[in-house]
């Protein structure tokens, strides 16, 4: 049965998180964001990730395949903001170099097949995924908040990630320069 | 595309593990020359670890393949349920593992697909799954494909078994074998999915044993480069399988031997249009 108001949170959920979208939450449309399960405006969703990454203990950045590679030439200057707002928030960096069921070295980066454990093992409370293919980013996603209690984000080069808590689309270098200014700012105190 | 997506940009180089760093430096991607049977041990390999059982055939014929790609950066390997999963799903390769026995249909869309995307570029689609998956469940799905004249390559690794379930007997075991789940024997010999091939429209196709590893490398780069413009192709290697045909793990070579001396015979066959399509592209 659909629920109205399911809320995308932190968990540990369940043994096996529910598809966002089966519970009825829809991915914004072009100009909008979502943050936990609820669209919002983007000025909105900056501010709600500025905070949660200026706020974190231990948080990580995850350049996904799309951020990672050079298979396109806008990469390289999304590449570098990403960099700069991780520096900003002091956060690791755990890419996810690509998707394949290989056995991945959990201490240095995430895989769509199991990020829980990265997450678990790096004990990451906040994290934000950016160049991720939105299937394996929804994927990815739904075992983070199935088995661990850390808050995620998703930076979409396209469409937004329902299944994350907060979540950006059509991301460009001026949205990731936006949160990393806030950031700067909240941590200025 | 191609060898961009196999090279990292800068800002996110450092953060690679030490794996990618070395595939990256000195794998079989970013090459002048395509890499070959010969040069195993001397660049970074595309399989990496695998849960296959030691002494496996399959996994064998598996890295002697993937180490012939002539391009791996255009190249995406069609799987389908069965032992081969384990090292493809885990190698730096594209992959993709369909529904059983629908591997031949899904490569045929992709091919199709890839050469609207790319007419300039040439997309190798390769199809490496066992032979249950072609001969049994997908063997309406393979003959068909190459009744059409789709321009793929089909690998059948043949372990004349179904291993990954844990041993019942496939059209390719060989008459009265004795497996797990086949008690009594095999009843009816194997299905000569050699000479269908040949009578069903591959304009190439080769029978080969991973106890002659060179062979097996250069017929699955021969059938990769002809079905690139002449047509369907098929390449059947013979892995044996210790688990399941109950011989000791550091037998393999030597199972395999012993079918090159019947059945597995090295056999070659290629039509005209093939022969001169690989001498013009040896000159
Ligand atoms: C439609 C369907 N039927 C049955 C199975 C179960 N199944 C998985 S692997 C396999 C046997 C594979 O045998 P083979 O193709 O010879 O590969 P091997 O494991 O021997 O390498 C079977 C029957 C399945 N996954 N899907
Ligand atoms: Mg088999």
């Amino acid at each position: 049965m659909v629920q109205e108001t399911y809320r995308v949170l932190p968990g540990p959920e369940a043994y096996l998180a529910p598809a966002a979208a089966m519970m009825g939450v829809m991915p914004p449309d072009s100009g909008s964001a979502i943050v936990e399960g609820s669209v919002v405006s983007e000025d909105e969703a900056i501010a709600v990730i500025a905070r949660k990454l200026a706020d974190a203990k231990n948080p990580a950045v995850c350049p996904g395949p799309l951020l990672i590679w050079q298979w396109d030439d806008g990469v390289s200057a999304k590449a570098a903001a990403v960099r700069e707002l991780a520096e900003a928030c002091g956060a690791k960096i755990l890419p996810m170099i690509d998707y394949s069921a290989r056995r991945i070295r959990t201490d240095m980066e995430i895989s769509p097949n199991h990020p829980n454990v990265t997450i678990l093992q790096n004990d990451i409370d906040v994290c934000l995924f950016a160049g991720v293919h939105s299937h394996y980013a929804n994927y990815a996603l739904r075992l983070i908040r199935a088995r661990t209690d850390c808050y995620t984000i998703v930076l979409g080069d396209y469409s937004a990630s329902e299944d994350a808590m907060a979540s950006l689309r059509d991301i460009n270098v001026d949205k990731i320069n936006a949160i990393t200014e806030k950031i700067k700012s909240l941590k200025r105190g | 595309m191609s060898k961009k997506i196999i090279t990292p940009v800068k800002e996110f180089e450092e953060f690679l593990t030490p794996e990618y760093k070395e595939l990256i430096a000195n794998g079989p991607y970013n090459r002048d020359k395509p890499t070959t049977v010969d040069d195993l041990g001397t660049f970074y390999e595309m399989t990496g670890p695998h849960p296959h059982c030691a002494g496996c055939g399959v996994s064998l014929a598996i890295r002697l393949g993937l180490a012939s790609l002539p391009a791996p950066e255009d190249t995406i390997v069609i799987g389908t349920p069965g032992c081969s999963y384990f090292a493809l799903t885990q190698s730096t390769l594209n992959y993709s593992c369909t529904a059983f026995g629908n591997q031949n249909s899904v490569a045929s869309g992709l091919k199709r697909m890839l050469k609207v995307r790319h007419p300039d570029k040439q997309k190798d689609v390769l199809v490496m799954v066992g032979d249950g998956g072609v001969a049994d469940i997908g063997l309406d799905n393979t003959l068909h494909s190459w009744f059409r004249g789709e321009n793929i390559a089909t690998v059948m690794l043949d372990n004349e078994v179904y291993g990954n379930t844990g041993g019942q007997e496939s059209g390719m075991t060989t008459e009265g074998t004795v497996l797990n789940m086949a008690p009594t024997g095999k009843k009816f010999p194997k299905i000569p999915m050699f000479e269908l091939a040949k009578t069903s429209g591959c304009v190439y196709a080769a029978k080969v044993t991973v106890a002659s590893p060179k062979k097996v490398g250069e017929t699955i780069r021969k059938a990769i480069l002809v079905a690139r413009e002449i047509g369907p192709t098929y390449v059947q290697v013979y892995g044996p399988c210790p688990t399941n045909l109950k011989f000791p793990p550091s037998k393999t070579i030597e199972a395999a031997k012993d079918g090159e001396k019947s059945y597995y015979k090295y056999e070659e066959y290629m039509t005209d249009g093939a022969k001169e399509y690989l001498n013009r592209s040896k000159a």
